[in-house]
């Protein structure tokens, strides 16, 4: 699986582009994407996903359950 | 730009000095007293006197330091910072911070190169500015990269503007080398505690080092790292301001230690300023109901933390984009297209022939002072009073009761007339509320006050004021504002001796809710 960050309530701070490990997340018109294909929810660098962490609105950097969870 | 030239060796000099003082601090009398040159070391609101001259040099022309300077100089912040590394129930992302200079995500954001170029364009514009600080609207430090490109920028092009930065703090020690590098000598850390079990009330969360701290072990880790920062600053000879949000019921009382701690290390100003809180702005405490203080209870804690080091009261928690003399915004003149479009041309000659000016007419001012204060040498009265006055700069009492948006608050005794604070008001000619109501809000922020200098008042407020028991007085129009207080006051002292005045405690005032508004939005509550 991957982090995605829901769209309508990012406030586009940036806060999470740098702290990425994989620089899975980038920015679109003022608002924050993660690249699934990137992201590997910081397993392997951390124990927690960084981005979740340092966002400042809760429940904006969620965990997408459509995608199979990811593989080392 | 002399102290930018000499990084301050002799503050360095001052603050070490201070180091090897122990300062008597009695347990129970506020924010301690001590003798000597204790004293010295935190002046701002009495100008020059009570400064040694290095830091008088550093904070002279500095609108958000200096009381004296903020009449004649301005600031602006460039909102270059967006993310931040801390959660303050205060606050609330989204929108528009009204505590602290931060305007959230709903204003203009720049990159380094387009805030360099606004910068020169203000200060060709308005002489004025001396001061570019960068607050926003996260926090600097979590910022780092744009942060000091901008202020890069701004250095090789314009070396006689003075840098400051404003942060929480918790990643200041990590930076003092390159604060140090790029010349900023000024920074305001945000301290609203040193207790974590207080803290532990005021953020829910901090990131640090790849992790999220919650509760007690979050507000530690902050408190260690913010005073670990402003110690390694003063001991680098960088001015280093403290700004405490007073939070009723939260950290009110302890404020006094706060206030304690930041001076022992090095601080040399302490600004407590009011939370400002309302449900609109969809903070935590805005939701909680957690209200503001009055303004009675903050002049009572700031006169209870002024002791040795004086006390900034002149802050008006201006916005991060916010250009011009503090608290008038024109911000709006300069707007990023503007800025695209422009020729900046960079007038270093105009910019010096207007600060020589400003400080021959501080000269006059001072003088016009000092006589004034003479005439109060045979008085002894004890009474002390309060009043607001109408001012757009220049140290004159020069503004329309009508076009006021704020007020000055003067507190004048035997001693003179000291600056005590400003009261924010709803723009009282505007429309959006009636006319009445309006004015009703006026006379609930001066509450407090005796009397209302202006430069023009109409009859109707007029006669509703003094019903109020505020004395409208505008024969002192374009004059200096310590001058006409200061005469006012010994006529009031007269007419009380004469029974022509009876002398009644006034009550307390109210602290306007909502962040600074702009001259283009609509009067009333900004959320
Ligand atoms: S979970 Fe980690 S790897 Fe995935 S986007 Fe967030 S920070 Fe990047
Ligand atoms: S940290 Fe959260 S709010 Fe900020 S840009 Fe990333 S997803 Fe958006």
């Amino acid at each position: 699986m991957s982090y995605k960050i829901v769209a309508s309530q990012c406030t586009g701070c940036s806060a999470c582009e740098p702290e990425c490990p994989n620089k899975a997340i980038s920015e679109k018109d003022g608002i924050f994407l993660i690249d699934p294909k990137k992201c590997t929810e910081c397993i392997g660098f951390f124990d927690e996903p960084q981005c979740v962490a340092v966002c400042p609105v809760d429940h904006t950097c969620i965990i997408d359950k459509s995608l199979p969870r990811y593989q080392k | 730009m002399e102290a930018l030239k000499e990084p301050g060796q002799g503050v360095i000099a001052r603050f070490s000095n201070l180091k090897g003082l122990t300062i008597p601090v009695a347990p129970h009398k506020g924010c301690g007293s001590s003798g000597g040159s204790g004293k010295s070391s935190c002046g701002s609101s009495a100008g020059s006197g009570d400064l040694p001259s290095e830091i008088w040099e550093k904070v002279k022309n500095h609108p958000c330091y200096s009381e004296e300077a903020h009449h004649h100089y301005a600031r602006m912040h460039v909102a270059v910072a967006p993310a931040c590394n801390i959660q303050c129930n205060y606050c609330n992302r989204k929108y528009d911070c009204a505590n602290e200079s931060r305007p959230g995500v709903v204003s203009e954001r720049l990159t380094p190169e387009q805030a360099a170029k606004k910068v020169l364009a203000v200060a060709s514009e308005i002489p004025q500015m001396t001061v570019l600080g960068i607050a926003g609207p996260g926090d600097p430090l979590a910022n780092p990269d744009k942060t000091f490109q901008t202020f890069d920028f701004v250095f090789k092009a314009a070396p006689d503007i003075k840098l400051c930065l404003s942060t929480n703090g918790l990643a200041l020690p990590d930076y003092v080398e390159r604060i140090k590098d790029f010349k900023v000598d000024h920074v305001t850390i945000t301290i609203n505690m040193v207790d974590p079990e207080v803290g532990a009330r005021i953020y829910p969360w901090v990131f640090f080092r790849h992790k999220r701290y919650t509760g007690k072990d979050a507000a530690k880790l902050l408190t260690e790292r913010q005073l670990e920062g402003l110690e390694m600053l003063t001991q680098a000879g960088i001015l280093c301001k403290v700004n405490s949000v007073m939070i009723p019921g939260i950290n009110d009382d302890h404020l006094v230690e706060v206030n304690k701690a930041v001076k022992s290390r090095g601080a040399f100003l302490h600004n407590i300023m009011p939370l400002i809180s309302s449900p609109e702005h969809g903070t935590v405490f805005g939701l909680s109901g957690q209200r503001g203080p009055s303004a009675q209870e903050l002049k009572a804690l700031q006169d209870k933390c002024e002791g040795e080091m004086n006390m900034m009261r002149h802050c008006r928690q201006c916005r991060a984009d916010a250009v011009g003399l503090l608290g008038e915004d024109r911000g709006a003149e300069f707007t990023t297209e503007r800025i695209e479009s422009m020729e900046v041309e960079y007038d270093a000659a105009k910019r010096r022939s207007y600060r020589d000016s400003v400080e021959i007419e501080r000269e006059v001012r001072k003088a016009a002072r000092e006589q004034e204060l003479l005439t109060l040498a045979g008085e002894n009265s004890d009474r002390k009073i309060l009043v607001a006055v109408a001012t757009k700069g220049g140290g004159k009492v020069n503004e329309h009761f009508g076009h006021a948006k704020e007020f000055q608050i003067y507190e004048l005794s035997v001693a003179g007339s000291k600056f005590v604070g400003h009261r924010r008001v709803d723009l009282y000619c505007q429309g959006g509320y009636g006319e009445e109501d309006a004015l009703a809000g006026v006379i609930r922020a001066i509450n407090d006050c005796v009397a209302v200098f202006v430069a023009k008042i109409g009859g109707c407020p007029k006669e509703e004021l003094r019903k109020a028991g505020i004395e409208p007085v505008d024969q002192y129009a374009y004059g200096y504002i310590e001058t006409a207080t200061i005469s006012y006051y010994r006529s009031y002292l007269e007419r009380l001796k004469n029974g022509e005045l009876v002398d009644i405690e006034r009550g307390d005032a109210m602290i306007r809710q909502g962040a600074f508004i702009e001259l283009s939005a609509p009067a009333g509550q900004a959320a």
